[in-house]
């Protein structure tokens, strides 16, 4: 029982935690891209196609990375290239994402997709409890925590890490140090494609294998509020995606229990969890501003 | 592209009948708002394909605009009102919680006519159409019992509204006319499309040991959850059997087209009147899809029962009922009126979850 529970759970916070991450990153350059669910819905779309067309579901993964990606760089043309409000362009790029992924996905309606298998891990899956939970996922799985332990060493640890931050806290500094502001950039913009990409791919692979409109649902929304919920720190994106999978997932087991409580309070259970959660972390003001990188959504022209 | 191909269709189509002579005459707009995707799979599909027989039906006298994905809410009624503006002669608003937007859209635009589905608010230009979605769901209770090992069906609800909690009782009435000890776990998801949640939910059913599912929700995903775990379930609006080829026992399929085309006929016949409409399964606006995955005897069962709902022998409330709490509803003979089972907000006894209020 437990098991079966904790399983629902890490299938419901993998892609928040995958989106979640790329988004850090991102913003992290000093980009805000409010465009998550749009490339999400996209990378969904692109995976059960071609997961459906060629019938090999590993495709549909690198499909749904390439699709995020892509689509991405429309945002990174136009914040990057064009400086357009990075506000307005990322809303833009979801209902983009969201009307075209519906064009896309058209035919595609109503056909059961074909199931990414989990890869097993020998010897490590056969380890009491911890076996079957950790070891006999399927990628994303271990993607969203590879993925965690490299972004996690990349800004902190590496020299590019730290330029790139330099770039979210002061692009004209980091411009008059001679780091390419705009490359980088575009680089981080497609970092978060890519992750969004891949979440998509876990929704339309993974956690319900098919495809339909719209099936995101407002999960790209909440890994937005996860990268501010985790204080643009990896480690916390996946404490904060678990926190709200398993708030999300318990108040249905809470229900089916027959818990007498409200199930509308139930539901409001994980963002009220995540208010009180920013409360308590962004209590101590210097910390918060110590984290946020300092030109978020700003605009940047190179002055030559 | 689509747009524009029409209106070189409708270009060529007018300069054609100016050639031959006859006056093109403008087609009538019978417009659709609804809430979901048209291609859900499940409750805004069923209308969809009603709205297709229409103008199928009718194809050179009317065009038949649609609004998809509109929230619930202060934007349904701008939506509507977008619809009413642009020339409509006829509105359908496609769900429940459209329906005080439909009414405050339809008192100021007294020339149009509205028609909501499911609601109870009608007026002058506003009238109601709903299906006894409760005569299926009688039937499938009834299927459940006999198919459940446990004796414990999981339902997936969406919003505590009397529609959705009239479908839980008369679910768990269809399954204790079988098995009178039958039970029946509700989760509530407090969303009508979100694939996502709805596996969830349904996988916490079955985590929780129901070994049949059935749901008030719209998208295939319970169903494809149901087959991956190997347990029956049953389709919502739409024939979800390419979800669950093994796995689906029956659908309640909703089949609006023959009402949409009625109803448009007598507004083409200026003999439109505002009526609240109630059909069931014996009006075609509710049909059963195929019983399949089932032994034969539950299969002759199921079809028993169908028709005896259809000739009116059988109704699906009919006394002697009791309220969950153990006090009496229905005497023993006594059927409940339509008003009883519009306002219904109280589950029957055998329900294993305490109603939202």
């Amino acid at each position: 029982m437990l098991e079966a529970i904790l399983l629902t759970i890490i299938t419901a916070a993998t892609p928040l935690v995958i989106a979640a991450l790329g988004e850090l990153v991102t913003e992290r350059a000093g980009v805000l891209n409010l465009g998550v669910e749009g490339m999400m819905i996209m990378g969904a779309v692109c995976a059960f196609a071609c997961s459906y067309l060629t019938g090999v579901p590993l495709l549909g993964v690198l499909a749904g990375i390439a699709g995020g990606a892509i689509f991405s760089l429309l945002f990174g043309f136009l914040t990057l290239t064009l400086v357009t409000n990075q506000v307005a362009t990322g809303l833009a790029l979801t209902i983009l994402g969201l009307g075209l992924s519906g064009q896309i996905g058209e035919s595609f309606v109503g056909i059961p997709g074909v199931k990414l298998q989990p890869i097993i891990i020998p010897f490590l899956s056969e380890l009491p409890f911890v076996g079957r939970l950790l070891f006999a996922q399927d990628i994303t799985f271990y993607l969203s925590i590879a993925l965690v332990v490299c972004v996690g060493w990349f800004l902190f640890k590496s020299r590019t890490g730290l330029k790139m931050r330099a770039i979210g806290d002061n692009h004209g500094s980091a411009h008059a140090l001679g780091i390419n502001v705009i490359r980088t950039r575009y680089l981080a913009v497609m970092f978060g494609g890519a992750c969004a990409g891949l979440a998509g791919a876990q929704l339309s692979l993974v956690y319900t294998p098919q495809w339909v409109e719209n099936m995101a649902a407002g999960r790209g929304w909440i890994a937005l509020a996860l990268v501010v919920f985790a204080s643009w720190r990896p480690w916390r994106v996946l404490a904060g995606g678990y926190i709200f999978g398993a708030v999300g997932i318990l108040q249905l087991h809470a229900q089916a229990f027959g818990i007498g409580v409200p199930s509308q309070f139930l539901s409001m259970l994980p963002y009220a969890v995540t208010i009180v959660v920013l409360i308590v972390i962004s209590h101590n003001r210097r910390t918060t501003l110590i984290n946020t990188p300092a030109c978020l959504g700003k605009p940047f022209v190179p002055d030559r | 592209m689509k747009k524009l191909i029409i209106a070189l269709a409708a270009t060529a189509a007018a300069l054609g009948s100016f050639t031959s002579g006859v006056q093109a005459q403008e087609k009538t707009k019978v417009c659709f708002v609804y809430v979901g995707t048209k291609t859900d799979g499940g409750w805004t599909q069923a209308h969809d394909i009603g709205r297709q027989e229409l103008q199928k039906a009718f194809a050179d006298k009317i065009e038949t605009p649609y609004l998809e994905s509109v929230p619930e809410g202060p934007d349904a009624e701008r939506a509507i009102e977008r619809m009413a503006r642009s020339g409509c002669a006829l509105i359908y608003t496609t769900s429940f919680g459209f329906m005080d937007a439909t009414v405050k859209v339809a008192a100021k635009f007294p020339k149009v006519k509205f028609e909501h589905a499911t609601g109870y608010k009608a007026s002058e230009n506003l009238a109601t159409y709903n299906s006894r979605f409760y005569e299926g769901r009688y039937i499938l209770g009834q299927i459940a019992a006999k198919m459940s090992k446990k004796g414990v069906a999981g339902y997936i609800a969406s919003f505590p509204i009397p529609e959705v909690v009239m479908g839980i009782n008369a679910f768990e009435l269809g399954a204790k006319s079988v098995n009178p000890e039958f039970k029946l776990k509700v989760v509530w998801a407090n969303t009508w499309f979100d694939p996502g949640k709805e596996a969830d939910a349904a996988k916490a059913l079955i985590d929780q040991g129901v070994d049949i599912l059935t749901q008030h929700t719209d998208t295939t995903a319970p169903m494809q959850v149901a087959a991956e775990r190997g347990i029956y379930a049953f389709g919502q609006a739409s024939d979800m059997i390419a979800a669950g080829p093994k796995t689906q026992l029956t659908a309640i399929v909703d089949t609006w087209g023959a009402y949409y085309i009625k109803r448009t006929k007598a507004l083409l016949d200026g003999t439109w009147k505002s009526e609240q409409v109630f059909d069931g399964l014996k009006d075609g606006i509710l049909t059963m899809a195929p019983y399949t995955n089932m032994p034969d005897d539950v299969k002759a069962m199921a079809e028993e029962t169908e028709a005896k709902i259809k000739s009116g022998e059988l109704h699906p409330f009919t006394g002697p009922i009791k309220k969950q709490d153990g006090t009496e509803w229905l005497k023993a003979g006594v059927k409940a009126d339509d008003g009883a089972l519009l306002g219904m907000n109280f589950y029957v006894e055998g329900v294993d979850d305490k109603l939202p209020k």
